[in-house]
């Protein structure tokens, strides 16, 4: 074994190794990227395919309801980025930050009759926080997040809101 | 005062540092003794300034002096001490002074156990790690000052985010950020090496221990953060691939790959400029780790102490250094020479798929967790990956890494051939097989094969040992003393493999894991995963700066009582937030979870777990710490080295 043949096998080895990455990288992006979607975007651009995707915007004030399913305890909420609203709902423990009339990012996918079943509900351990995502997004229908608290959920679900 | 102490001490800490930095490596340039012989007193003077820095902090906060801004924002006087005192490293402010005295301990230790280097290449150790750490101290002074004063002083404290106010978080920051900050030592050697246009294989021997530190240290964190995360915040899990958990776990990857890389430096002057190049890309992801998170580019929905204001200085400085490093090392590397050549297939050859298999990990874990931002500043695209992604990449380049782990360690450097290590492996895949096999009852394919994977990593590992003392092939006392005679380092090769193996047994048999989420009135009874737990009743009981809502649930499996469990809800009154506080039962191979929910007319949601052979995970984790340690103590790391370098001086370390 030469030097020369050492380094040549070192160099494929290294390049073989992250040519595999980037194959596994580019076919996992397309399976399990999750979407960022705000509720007047769903119809456009949500994936239809049962595929899981993130929907964020604010709880509609007044829209939490406790169901009970057998022993299951269940809630349903409407998520509405002042455009449109979502109906979502979820078995499980809320997390401790969730608030009507705060921003909720919910991971789950579409059911059947159109509306959207989370498998988690994610709130920032901070209650002032939202995520970026969703500040940009929101930023787009009209309200600057950067010019203070939200809307009332009234108001909000009106469609035209200026900040 | 004792404030005005505590900024005094940290501005003559950066006066030391600079001092630090400049005076040694002159010297070394020069080649002027005296010059280089500074180094050791001031790197001792500048961690002794930031250590009286620090104490004056956690005074201010057990003596509640809410007109130092820091204590007024993160403290309160009805705080237990234990928090109050580890209050001080769990603010923004807190922990990059915390930070910074580490790595200032770095330096003194160089210092201290560095006897047995050549005096250049102290000098220039010394001399880089100070010239890292006056950044980061400057960074401190300027721009996250702790010691800022207050005025009007509140009357009372903002307190701590009750999520923090944790025994498990108490422990966590420190062990984590001595795994980040130790890897600047290996850094510093590589800048060193570099400088100098020289290494050889007493550099490896030199960079091991340290190396080996700062990952048992990392290891440890890494554990503590997501046995925090999966009892803390209750939701049962262990890892998010979260932001902030990633950022720890790329430094790990890397710094898994530098310690075995090191091994090839030391034992056949091989793969010299991959290793450099490895230790300045371990820091360079330590830097990013805790301040890329800290500075909120990354965001995350556990981190606790940003501020974004701060990001440029910070971007700036990371820029500097890992930059600046990495152009030396394109200027320099070629000096370093030519290395030893070896057959592929060799122990060399192993440790070589190990480097290339971890750093695509690593590139896997960075593009997953970075991609989200960088998708949104080229494509204006809102995507995150969740765990399914990690699962695509992660898991296919860890098969073949596990596979190679317990073959490589029978081979022999140099050149070697695979057909007689396979033969010696034969009962371990047997066994893999019996497992796989055996799993494949109850579980899914997936976790069954990776199930048949952590057996043969830990029977693998054994293999090692069995071979070294021929077991069975001589008598019993032969190979008693056999064992006695191996190097403490074997232990610690089998230890870490067969840990890593401990902790993928706990991460596959989570599949098993069951849970519901139940409403049930007291007095009801559930049933699941053959265990009846009984909601007897829920009471309030009160903190020391919270009121809680307890639910006593007994757990019973067929009549007989395993355990009470009382998971609460805690209202803190000062910060007016909720926390879920998980109560856990465990038998180190099951885990018996539950977390109390709202309340609705007199019932409760209850949240129940059966983690089954979760603690393994965390159980792996501390055997792989303790493998480490075993090679931290192997003699041939601690006795001075052979001389190659003809620098060196004899004479036995005592470290």
């Amino acid at each position: 074994m030469k030097r020369k043949h050492q380094r040549m096998l070192l160099v494929g080895g290294c390049v073989l190794g992250l040519s595999v990455a980037t194959i596994l990288v580019f076919q996992a992006f397309r399976s399990t990227g999750e979407l960022f979607v705000i509720p007047s975007k769903i119809a456009a651009v949500a994936p239809k395919n049962g595929r899981a995707f993130r929907l964020g915007g604010m709880v509609e004030q007044g829209s939490l309801q406790r169901l009970q399913d057998g022993t299951h305890p269940t809630v349903s909420f409407r998520v509405s980025d002042g455009i449109a609203s979502e109906t979502v709902t979820y078995v499980g423990i809320l997390p401790d930050l969730f608030r009507e009339g705060q921003g909720v990012v919910a991971l789950g996918k579409l059911a059947s009759d159109g509306s959207f079943v989370a498998q988690e509900v994610l709130a920032k351990h901070d209650e002032n926080y939202m995520p970026p995502d969703m500040a940009d997004e929101l930023k787009k229908t009209g309200w600057n997040p950067n010019k203070g608290s939200p809307p009332a959920a009234a108001l909000w679900n009106a469609p035209k809101v200026s900040g | 005062m004792i404030a005005e102490l505590g900024h005094f001490g940290l501005a003559l800490a950066i006066a030391f540092a600079i001092a630090q930095a400049i005076l040694p490596l002159w010297g070394a340039h020069r080649g002027e003794t005296r010059l280089m012989q500074a180094a050791p007193a001031l790197a001792n003077g500048q961690a002794m300034a930031l250590t009286v820095s620090f104490a004056c902090l956690i005074w201010a906060s057990v003596a509640d002096d809410f007109s130092v801004m820091n204590v007024a924002e993160n403290s309160h006087t009805l705080k237990p001490l234990l928090y109050k005192i580890t209050g001080a490293w769990g603010s923004h402010e807190g922990s990059i002074l915390f930070w910074c005295l580490i790595l200032a301990w770095c330096g003194a230790a160089v210092a201290l156990f560095g006897n047995n280097l050549p005096a250049a290449l102290r000098a220039r150790v010394i001399g880089v790690l100070a010239l890292s750490a006056c950044g980061f101290e400057l960074f401190a002074l300027l721009e996250s000052d702790p010691f800022m004063r207050l005025w009007p002083p509140p009357e009372n404290g903002r307190d701590m985010n009750p999520l923090l106010q944790d025994p498990g978080l108490a422990f966590h920051p420190p062990m984590l950020y001595a795994g980040y900050v130790g890897f600047a030592i290996p850094f510093a050697f590589a800048v060193a090496a570099l400088l100098e246009g020289r290494m050889d294989a007493s550099w490896g021997r030199w960079v091991r221990p340290w190396t080996l530190g700062a990952w048992c240290c990392l290891t440890g964190g890494i554990a503590l953060g997501s046995w925090w995360s999966y009892y803390v915040l209750g939701w049962g899990g262990f890892w998010f691939w979260d932001p902030v958990e990633n950022a720890s776990l790329l430094p790990w990857l890397t710094g898994t790959a530098l310690l075995h890389c090191a091994i090839v430096v030391e034992k056949r002057e091989a793969l010299k400029i991959w290793t450099v190049l490895l230790a300045i890309g371990t820091f360079a992801f330590s830097l990013s780790g805790t301040f890329l998170v800290r500075s909120g580019i990354l965001n995350s929905v556990h981190s606790f102490a940003n501020d974004p204001a701060r990001g440029v200085f910070i971007l700036g400085l990371l820029g500097l250094v890992i930059g600046g490093s990495l152009l030396l090392f394109l200027i320099r590397a070629p000096l370093l020479g030519a290395s030893g050549v070896f057959a592929p297939v060799s122990r060399e050859g192993a440790l070589v798929l190990n480097n290339i298999l971890l750093c695509s990990i690593t590139a896997v874990v960075a593009t997953g967790t970075s991609y989200p931002l960088f998708a949104d500043l080229l494509g204006g695209m809102k995507i995150s990956v969740g765990p399914p992604f990690y699962n695509a990449t992660v898991l296919p380049l860890a098969a073949p890494l596990f596979i190679a782990m317990a073959i490589g360690p029978l081979l022999s450097w140099k050149r070697a051939s695979l057909v007689p290590a396979l033969m010696k492996l034969w009962w371990v895949a047997l066994i893999a097989l019996l497992v796989g096999g055996f799993c494949l009852y109850g579980m899914t394919a997936l976790p069954a094969v990776f199930m048949a994977a952590a057996a043969w990593m830990i029977c693998g590992a054994l293999a090692d040992i069995v071979e070294r003392t021929k077991l069975f092939r001589v008598s019993l006392g032969n190979s008693f003393s056999r064992l006695i005679n191996l190097p403490m380092s074997a232990f610690g090769t089998t230890l870490g493999h067969a840990g890593l193996g401990v902790t993928i047994i706990g991460i596959a048999g989570m599949s098993l894991a069951t849970q519901e989420v139940v409403l049930v009135h007291p007095g009801e009874t559930v049933n699941l995963a053959g265990y009846q737990w009984t909601l007897n009743g829920l009471s309030d009981a009160k903190g020391s700066n919270y009121n809680a809502r307890v639910a006593t649930i007994t757990v019973k499996q067929d009549g007989e009582l395993i355990t009470v469990l009382a998971p609460e809800r805690r209202a803190f009154t000062t910060q007016t937030m909720t926390t879920t506080e998980a109560k856990i039962h465990t038998n180190l191979v099951r885990d018996l979870y539950a977390v109390l929910g709202e309340e609705r007319d007199g019932a409760a949601v209850l949240r129940l777990h059966d983690n089954t052979m979760a603690p393994l995970i965390w159980l792996g984790a501390l055997v792989m710490g303790m493998g480490g340690l075993c090679s931290l103590l192997d003699r041939r790391l601690r006795v001075s080295v052979p001389t190659r370098a003809a620098s060196v001086p004899a004479g036995a370390k005592k470290a």
